[in-house]
């Protein structure tokens, strides 16, 4: 079957909308009734047939949209992508996973042809064609991370082990919650995480680290995060914030439902084979209140979730302001009935 | 004046524990006017730290030029400011040899500063040591226009570069020296709360 891809905005009019094949395989984050951080990490590909954890780099209807977006995003600011020059190798590896993984994964979408370091990459949704030699970069129109990263959805962070931590020396960063790469760049795992609440003292980041660290070749992992988000917006940067923030509270008691976004980020984890580096992806999932509790089992959950929360998390996550509506408006959708377990919708 | 000390913070917002004599290893010491105090109790716990040390005062202040050459340095160089002392700064770290010891002493923008200069140059962090002294006022980056408004001592404050008004936070990048300064009325345009001095 061919995939359709929608024509749809993720800005000024903000015309983003999620089919109901969308909204059924999203990856909703919550498997129980409450919330608190944990390292909840899984293998990964791997998960039903149809959900966004099937195959390595999950394509959507929402692909050529997301693509045009970044490109806006980065001829505005050409900082969202940055690679320090010890990385080139590690974006090579990166464009190496996510060509053969999206060709293999989607024949009828991309395709791959490999005669040693002559490569033939043809992208259709995109319209891409395009012969090159593989580690020479001389042979694409930028670096090889940049390349590909602009035919993924997702933002990308490479991160470089040494002194037995992680450093987070390249990425492209256009879909994010709210924080800069251009600052960011170079920092090791504790210090771009620094500005997250509780999660330290908890050990989760010790953890996480320790984790990561002994992830070997040939094995990759995920885990899902989450977020609130006013308007399907994918650009929620610091550099604009000033431009967005105001957005943040145009919500009402009666917009609440089509306004209000739950934002999940599938972080998925790879070893790469060259560099050594790991490949941290983090892609973004948007679907809004309406269509979540459009599944009962969500709807139910997702009051509780957001009713109960620590309100130190409410708060870094950027909702505390608008919660109240929130809760309220999700509050028609809880009967008090039991939910099932896991984070996969019933029937 | 003594060694600054800071309330607790996050894992990005750098630490000064204080400066250690590594002996008469290559040097390099850069000082503002109260982090020469700093180096001269250095030299008392360990004369032989002057050896093969270039020390960097920024400062208009022929007094502690004076008081520092007395310390027998292999040479004392003076800067009128952290922008003027860039280039000699600079050129030191370039041409340092290896196992070079980096000695900072002053207030959080040399210190950031000429920090960000050595690790872009390749210095091991374990090779740079640093004492606060004196003015606890804050180097600060703008992430809207990237400009850096330096010696803030108030929050918020106005950027002067872009003109909005900044919050600070505690985030800090080594590889820029900076901290992180976010507008703080994003979501509320001219909703500004009331300013107030930073503490330590």
């Amino acid at each position: 079957m061919t995939m359709q891809f929608n024509d749809e905005t993720f800005r000024g009019d903000y015309t983003y909308h999620n089919s109901q094949k969308a909204i059924r395989r999203f990856p909703f984050p919550f498997d129980q009734d409450a919330y608190m951080y944990s390292v909840n990490i899984e293998q990964h590909p791997g998960g039903p047939e149809g959900s966004p954890f099937e195959v390595m780099f999950d394509v959507d209807e929402h692909y050529v949209a997301e693509m045009k977006d970044r490109e806006i995003t980065l001829a505005e600011d050409p900082l969202r992508c940055q690679s320090l020059p010890h990385m080139e190798l590690a974006g090579w590896d990166l464009l190496e996973l996510i060509m053969v993984s999206k060709a293999r994964d989607y024949p009828e979408l991309f395709t791959l042809h490999r005669d040693g370091n002559d490569w033939h990459w043809i992208n259709k949704p995109l319209g891409i064609e395009k012969k090159f030699t593989f580690l020479d970069p001389t042979t694409l129109p930028c670096g090889p991370m940049e390349y590909i990263t602009r035919q993924t959805q997702g933002d990308f962070a490479l991160l470089h082990e040494r002194d037995g931590n992680l450093w987070m020396d390249a990425g492209m960063v256009t879909s994010q919650a709210d924080w800069s790469l251009d600052f960011d760049v170079g920092m090791n795992f504790f210090e771009w995480h620094a500005p997250v609440p509780k999660a330290r003292k908890m050990g989760v980041f010790d953890k996480a680290l320790k984790f990561l660290l002994s992830v070997g070749q040939d094995q990759s992992y995920r885990r899902l995060n989450w977020t609130l988000t006013v308007n399907p917006r994918l650009d929620t940067s610091p550099e604009t914030y000033h431009k967005w923030g105001p957005e943040k509270r145009s919500v009402t008691p009666e917009n609440v439902g089509r306004k209000q976004f739950l934002r999940v980020e599938l972080q998925t984890f790879f070893r790469l084979p060259r560099s050594n580096a790991l490949a941290f992806p983090i892609r973004c999932y948007l679907a809004n209140l309406e269509d979540l509790a459009g599944q009962p089992k969500w709807g139910r959950r997702l009051h509780r979730v957001l009713r109960d929360i620590d309100p130190t998390l409410a708060e870094y996550k950027g909702f505390a302001v608008n919660q109240e509506m929130i809760v309220d408006y999700l509050s028609q959708f809880d009967d008090g009935a039991p939910t099932s377990p896991g984070i996969f919708p019933d029937g | 004046m003594p060694k600054t000390e800071f309330s607790p913070s996050i894992e990005s917002r750098p630490t000064y524990p204080g400066l250690t004599s590594q002996g008469s290893a290559p040097a390099i010491m850069v000082a503002d006017a109260a982090g020469a105090e700093a180096l001269v109790d250095l030299v008392a716990t360990d004369a032989s730290v002057m050896d093969h040390a270039h020390v960097v005062l920024i400062a208009k202040a022929p007094e502690l030029a004076a008081k520092l050459t007395a310390l027998t340095p292999k040479a004392l160089h003076e800067a009128p400011d952290l922008d003027a002392a860039t280039p000699l700064v600079t050129q030191i770290l370039d041409t340092a040899k290896m196992g070079t010891q980096l000695y900072l002493a002053g207030s959080e923008g040399v210190i950031g500063h000429v920090s960000a200069l050595a690790f872009a140059r390749g210095l091991p962090m374990e090779a740079i040591q640093s004492e606060h002294r004196g003015s606890i006022a804050r180097r600060m980056q703008c992430v809207h226009c990237k400009g850096i408004t330096e010696d803030v001592t108030t929050d918020p404050f106005v950027c002067a570069h872009c003109d909005l008004t900044l919050f600070m936070r505690d985030h800090f990048s080594r590889r820029l020296g900076v901290f992180q300064a976010v507008c703080v009325d994003a979501e509320t345009p001219g909703v500004v709360p009331a300013t107030e001095e930073i503490r330590p």
